[in-house]
């Protein structure tokens, strides 16, 4: 089965004013995501915080993570009053309302994202309370990488950027590997010496939820190419109904 | 599936106003088919043409085809009168003959020759049924048509158009003169009668068109802009300025 060609690029929405008249409703769409701009930023902290804390073995360092989960999740509830009121009394259509479900879909990914970012901090707070395992390198290279998703997402979709979208859809498949390489690492290690199982397993877990981040990342680079080209990429059926290879 | 109704390469002037630029539209059999777009984008001139409504304008010049199953309703000799029976239109503003129920109804058969009473009063019957008015006004037939409400006398112009048994019912923005609850009892009306009927409906009202229609036209400044499945206009629109008139970003 083909793929579709794109749909127009919708340039409209990225303009301040668009063609003749400035709606109230533009002001609306405006505010909405200038929020969900507002909360990938808290996201993006929360990631870094907590990398900070592992790395730096400093549980001091992931304090500010609770209050910025909290503001992550009236964001959340906010965004969502406000995709439901749109809905109700604008009766939005087309990029309008991709825009207004892309919203309420990548406002549930951020917080997830900032929900994984709490769960690395206790497993954090574990592993600083022992004696280093191992000096960390494919963690905070993992951690990283899964960041530039995020900020690559939420740029993709400021920008209207099919390409950075795409990219960073791509960039899901070099997370996988990382995580895989993680695992056979700290296994050897595990099996080895019994006494490193717990630590380990800390680690382990902690590059799940970065690979769990990375993953929400795509989710959200796939809702930015629905909304500007009201295409879903999402789950393509067969390796044909992968982007081509020359979008790669 | 052959379209029921169609144009091919429409031109149309009234005196030197170019109001239809080659217009292509197929419209297909029983389902209904919006055509919306900015006032004065030409499509109540393209709703007319599909029954030479715009024959009664002296100005009027049309070049290209108009087809009903497949034939062309320009040619020379065509039956006028035939046309109009098999492609009837309703309007805006409800226009019952101030004559009664039955007379309205029954003005249309006469014409084409029906006489018996017998047949008559099944066509009525039928008629009103087929609008759901046939409870309401069984037992005052012979009231004045001017005596119903606005909705009520909509409904009466469509079943005059039933009576004569059409095959498409083209509709001129039919609710614009009804408030939003009778609106929704005509918008009923409208998707029992697409299981019968070829309906197309020119409306200005956006969410009736994405409401009602199986397929929508947009057009601008005498133009075809673009033409699609309902959904996919109002979701993922081909053309900027289709999304521009939807999300009601033009004018």
């Amino acid at each position: 089965m083909a793929v579709n060609p794109p749909i127009i690029q919708s340039s409209l929405f990225w303009k301040e004013n668009p063609v003749d008249r400035q709606r109230l409703f533009d002001k609306e769409l405006s505010d909405l995501k200038k929020k969900l701009l507002h909360m990938a930023t808290v996201a993006e902290t929360m990631i870094d915080q907590t990398i900070t804390e592992l790395v730096n073995r400093d549980e001091r360092l992931a304090e500010p993570v609770p209050r910025l989960e909290d503001e992550l999740n009236r964001l959340q509830i906010e965004i969502d009053e406000h995709v439901l009121t749109l809905l109700a009394t604008q009766q939005p259509v087309a990029v309008d309302l991709r825009l207004i479900l892309a919203a309420a879909k990548m406002n549930s990914d951020l917080e997830r994202i900032g929900d994984l970012a709490v769960n690395i901090t206790e497993n954090a707070h574990v592993l600083a309370q022992q004696p280093e395992l191992k000096p960390l390198i494919d963690i905070p290279r993992m951690a990283d990488l899964a960041r530039q998703m995020v900020r690559g997402s939420i740029e993709a979709f400021v920008k209207g950027d099919v390409l950075l979208a795409q990219s960073v859809i791509l960039s899901d498949d070099r997370v996988d590997e990382l995580k895989d390489q993680i695992f056979r690492e700290l296994l050897t290690y595990m099996m080895a010496d019994p006494r490193t199982i717990e630590r380990a397993l800390a680690l382990i877990l902690i590059a799940r939820h970065i690979e769990r981040i990375a993953d929400h990342a795509t989710n959200i680079a796939e809702d930015v190419i629905y909304l500007i080209q009201g295409r879903d990429v999402r789950h393509p059926r067969t390796p044909k109904e992968r982007p081509p290879e020359s979008e790669r | 599936m052959e379209p029921k109704l169609q144009s091919l390469s429409l031109d149309l002037y009234y005196g030197r106003f170019h109001a239809l630029k080659s217009v292509s539209i197929a419209i297909k059999p029983r389902q209904i088919t919006a055509i919306i777009g900015p006032s004065g984008c030409g499509k109540s001139t393209l709703l007319r043409s599909f029954n030479r409504m715009n024959d009664l304008i002296t100005t009027v010049r049309i070049e290209g085809q108009i087809l009903l199953d497949g034939e062309d309703i320009q040619q020379p000799g065509a039956d006028l009168a035939r046309l109009r029976k098999r492609v009837g239109m309703v309007f805006q503003r409800p226009n019952p003959f101030p004559l009664s129920i039955f007379d309205n109804i029954t003005y249309g058969p006469r014409v084409h020759g029906k006489s018996k009473r017998s047949e008559l009063d099944a066509i009525v019957e039928k008629s009103l049924q087929a609008t759901l008015l046939w409870d309401e006004l069984k037992d005052r037939l012979h009231a004045s048509a001017l005596d119903l409400s606005t909705e009520q006398q909509q409904r009466l112009c469509i079943s005059r158009l039933a009576a004569v048994e059409p095959e498409v019912l083209l509709m001129d923005e039919p609710c614009s003169a009804l408030d939003p609850i009778a609106t929704g009892h005509i918008e009923e009306l409208m998707r029992a009668l697409a299981e019968q009927y070829t309906i197309v409906i020119v409306t200005h009202n956006m969410q009736q068109a994405a409401r009602v229609s199986r397929e929508t036209g947009f057009m601008l400044l005498g133009e075809l802009i673009e033409f699609g499945h309902t959904e996919k206009i109002f979701t993922t629109p081909s053309d900027q300025r289709t999304e521009d008139y939807v999300t009601g970003r033009y004018g």
